[in-house]
C-alpha cells in the first residue's frame, strides 16, 4: 500500500486506460484503479458496425487499451472502489478506497458516465434493469436478462443497445416512450423523441426512417408524420418502435410479468381507454447518461452546468486540467462523448500530467497540442454525436475557464 | 423457477469462451457459476432474479444497473452485509445470502404514538 506512485488514475475505461499509458510512456509511476472485476469500463459493453462494415468490439478494443498500458508499465488493479479524495499537506493526493490508502501528486479522475432513470410506478421489481445494464449482462456476461422485453425510452444510444440484444438472440416486445411525469421531460415527447432520432437517421436500419428523414426535418411535417405514425409502430431491427405508445406501469407481483401502456396523442398524453398489458419477462428503462463526477465534487472541485454535455461536469481546460493542482479529468466526466472521444482525452490527460509531473521523457508542448487537436478530429468524426452543441459548448467552456 | 441461461453462441462475438466452473451457495441452495464472473450473472444466469426484499416495506429487489452504481444488488456475503453482487466474483464455496426485512421499531413506536410528523 504505501508504493509510490506519479499518478493515481481513477476509472480503467477508454479514458483512463489510454492516459495510463501515456502517462507510463513518458515515465511516470502510474496505478490504475477500477471497482469492476474486468478493466475497460463501459467500453467492454459496445459492439456496432461501423459505417464501413467493421465491427466495433468493445471488448477487443478494451485488450488493446489494457495490453497498451500494461506494456508501458502501468499498473493496473480492479475490484478496488474508490470512496474519497483529499489534498495534503505535503502537495500530494490521498486516495481512499475499500482496500486501504494510496498517495500520489497526481491524479486522474475517468470515472465515466452513469445512466440516468426515468423512474414509473413498478420499476423496482426484479427484472426491470437500466438498458445499460441488459447490455453488460448480454455482451460481456453473456447472460440472458430474459425472454421477452419492453424498452422503456428512445435515444440514439437505446437503439444502439437494442440492435445489440437483438443480435445477442434476445427477444423485444416493444420499445415505447417514457410515461409523462416531473423527471422524463423531452423523453416522452413524441415530436422531441422523432426530432432526436431522426439526426441519427443515417444509422437507422429501418428504410423508412432514413429516408423520411430529410423530409420531416421541418417540425410541421414531424406533426403530420406524427399523426399518421402506425399505434402498433414501424418495425426496427423486428422491434416495434411505438412512438405513439407510452408505459404507465410495470406490473408484476414477485418480478416483472408485463407492462401497462397507453395510446398516446401526438404531444403525448396518455388516451383514456386504451391502457393494456403487453407480456413481458423484463424491462429495459433507457434514461440517458450524465457524467459521474461525485470523486470530482468531493475533492472540491468547482462544476458548471452544461446540458449539452450531459449535466453538471467539473471545471477543466482543453489540457484536462482542473483548477485544483495535480487533479485532472478525462473521458464522459467532462461530458457525455464517444469511447473514442474518451481515449483521445485520455490520451492528452496522460500527456499534460506528464509535462506538469516533469517526467523523464516529457512530451513538448507540441504534442500535447497534436493530442488536442485528435479530440476534436475525433469528436467531428464521431458516428453518433450525443448532442448537436458538444463542440461549440466545450469551446465555451475552455474559453471562460481561466486553469 | 425458470432458467434464462447462457449466450452460448453470438454472431459476431462468436461461442462463448470455455471457462472453469465453480459452486456456491445462494440462501443455502447450490449454484454454478464460470470463474471469475459476478454473483448477479452467476445468479441470473440461474434464474434468480430476486436478491432480497426490501429492508423496509419487503418488496423484492433484483439487479438495476449491474455496474456498481445503484446499491440494489447488495447481498451478504460471509456475513459481511452490503456487498454489490455485480461487482463482485464468485469464489468457490462462497455463502451469499439475500437481503430481508429488517426491524423498524422507531416508526412501530411512532405509529403507536400516533405521532403525525413520522
Amino acid at each position: 500500500m504505501n508504493t509510490f506512485y506519479d499518478l493515481i488514475v481513477v476509472g480503467a475505461g477508454p479514458a483512463g486506460l489510454a492516459a495510463a499509458c501515456s502517462a507510463a510512456q513518458a515515465g511516470l509511476k502510474v496505478l490504475l484503479l477500477d471497482e469492476f472485476m474486468k478493466p475497460g469500463g463501459r467500453l467492454l459493453g459496445q459492439l456496432h458496425q461501423e459505417p464501413g462494415g467493421a465491427w466495433w468490439n468493445g471488448i477487443r478494443e478494451a485488450e488493446l487499451l489494457v495490453l497498451g498500458a500494461r506494456n508501458a508499465g502501468a499498473h493496473i488493479q480492479t475490484g478496488v472502489s474508490v470512496t474519497g479524495l483529499n489534498r495534503t499537506s505535503d502537495n500530494s493526493w490521498t486516495i481512499w478506497t475499500n482496500q486501504g490508502c494510496y498517495h500520489a501528486p497526481f491524479v486522474l479522475l475517468a470515472t465515466g458516465a452513469a445512466e440516468s432513470a426515468n423512474p414509473l410506478p413498478g420499476w423496482t421489481l426484479p427484472g426491470v434493469m437500466s438498458i445499460g445494464a441488459a447490455q453488460v449482462m448480454t455482451n460481456v456476461q453473456r447472460v440472458r436478462v430474459g425472454n421477452r422485453g419492453v424498452v422503456i425510452g428512445m435515444s440514439v444510444l437505446a437503439m444502439a443497445i437494442v440492435s445489440e440484444l437483438r443480435l445477442a438472440g434476445i427477444n423485444l416486445a416493444a420499445i415505447v416512450l417514457p410515461p409523462g411525469n416531473a423527471l422524463s421531460g423531452n423523453a416522452s415527447d413524441p415530436e422531441a423523441v422523432l426530432g432526436s432520432l431522426l439526426r441519427f437517421a443515417d444509422l437507422a436500419p429501418s428504410a423508412m426512417l432514413k429516408y423520411g428523414a430529410k423530409l420531416l426535418q421541418s417540425s410541421m411535417l414531424r406533426k403530420l408524420a406524427l399523426t399518421f405514425f402506425p399505434k402498433q409502430g414501424i418495425r426496427m431491427l423486428d422491434v416495434p418502435l411505438q412512438l405513439r405508445r407510452c408505459a404507465i406501469e410495470i406490473v408484476g407481483r414477485d418480478a416483472v410479468e408485463g407492462v401497462l401502456i397507453a395510446d398516446v396523442t401526438a404531444r403525448g398524453e396518455p388516451i383514456a381507454g386504451s391502457e393494456r398489458i403487453v407480456e413481458a419477462d423484463f424491462v429495459c428503462i433507457a434514461g440517458g447518461l450524465y457524467p459521474l463526477a461525485e470523486l470530482a465534487a468531493v475533492a472540491g472541485c468547482p462544476f458548471r452546468y452544461v446540458p449539452e454535455l450531459g449535466g453538471h461536469v467539473p471545471v477543466h481546460g482543453e489540457n484536462m486540467q482542473t483548477p485544483l493542482p495535480g487533479l485532472y479529468v478525462a473521458g464522459n466526466i467532462t461530458g457525455v462523448e464517444s469511447a473514442k472521444v474518451a481515449i483521445a482525452q485520455g490520451t492528452v490527460a496522460g500527456l499534460s500530467i506528464a509535462i506538469n509531473a516533469a517526467a523523464k521523457k516529457a512530451p513538448g508542448e507540441a504534442e500535447v497540442k497534436d493530442a488536442m487537436a485528435q479530440v476534436k478530429r475525433t469528436r467531428s468524426e464521431a458516428l453518433i454525436q450525443f448532442h448537436p452543441d458538444i463542440a461549440r459548448s466545450r469551446a465555451k467552456l475552455y474559453q471562460t475557464e481561466i486553469v | 423457477m425458470m432458467s434464462y441461461g447462457r449466450i452460448e453462441h453470438h454472431p459476431v462475438l462468436g461461442p462463448l469462451p470455455p471457462a472453469e466452473t465453480c459452486s456456491f451457495s445462494y440462501d443455502g441452495r447450490l449454484y454454478k457459476a464460470r470463474e471469475g464472473e459476478s454473483i448477479a450473472a452467476a445468479l441470473l444466469a440461474g434464474g434468480v432474479r430476486t436478491l432480497r426484499l426490501h429492508e423496509e416495506n419487503g418488496s423484492p429487489r433484483g439487479i438495476y444497473c449491474n455496474i456498481g452504481h445503484c446499491m440494489e444488488c447488495r447481498v451478504t456475503i460471509g456475513g459481511i452485509t452490503g456487498v454489490r453482487a455485480c461487482l463482485t466474483p464468485v469464489k468457490e464455496g462462497m455463502d451469499v445470502r439475500s437481503g430481508t426485512v429488517l426491524p423498524t421499531p422507531f416508526r412501530q413506536m411512532a405509529e403507536d404514538e400516533r405521532s403525525p410528523s413520522l
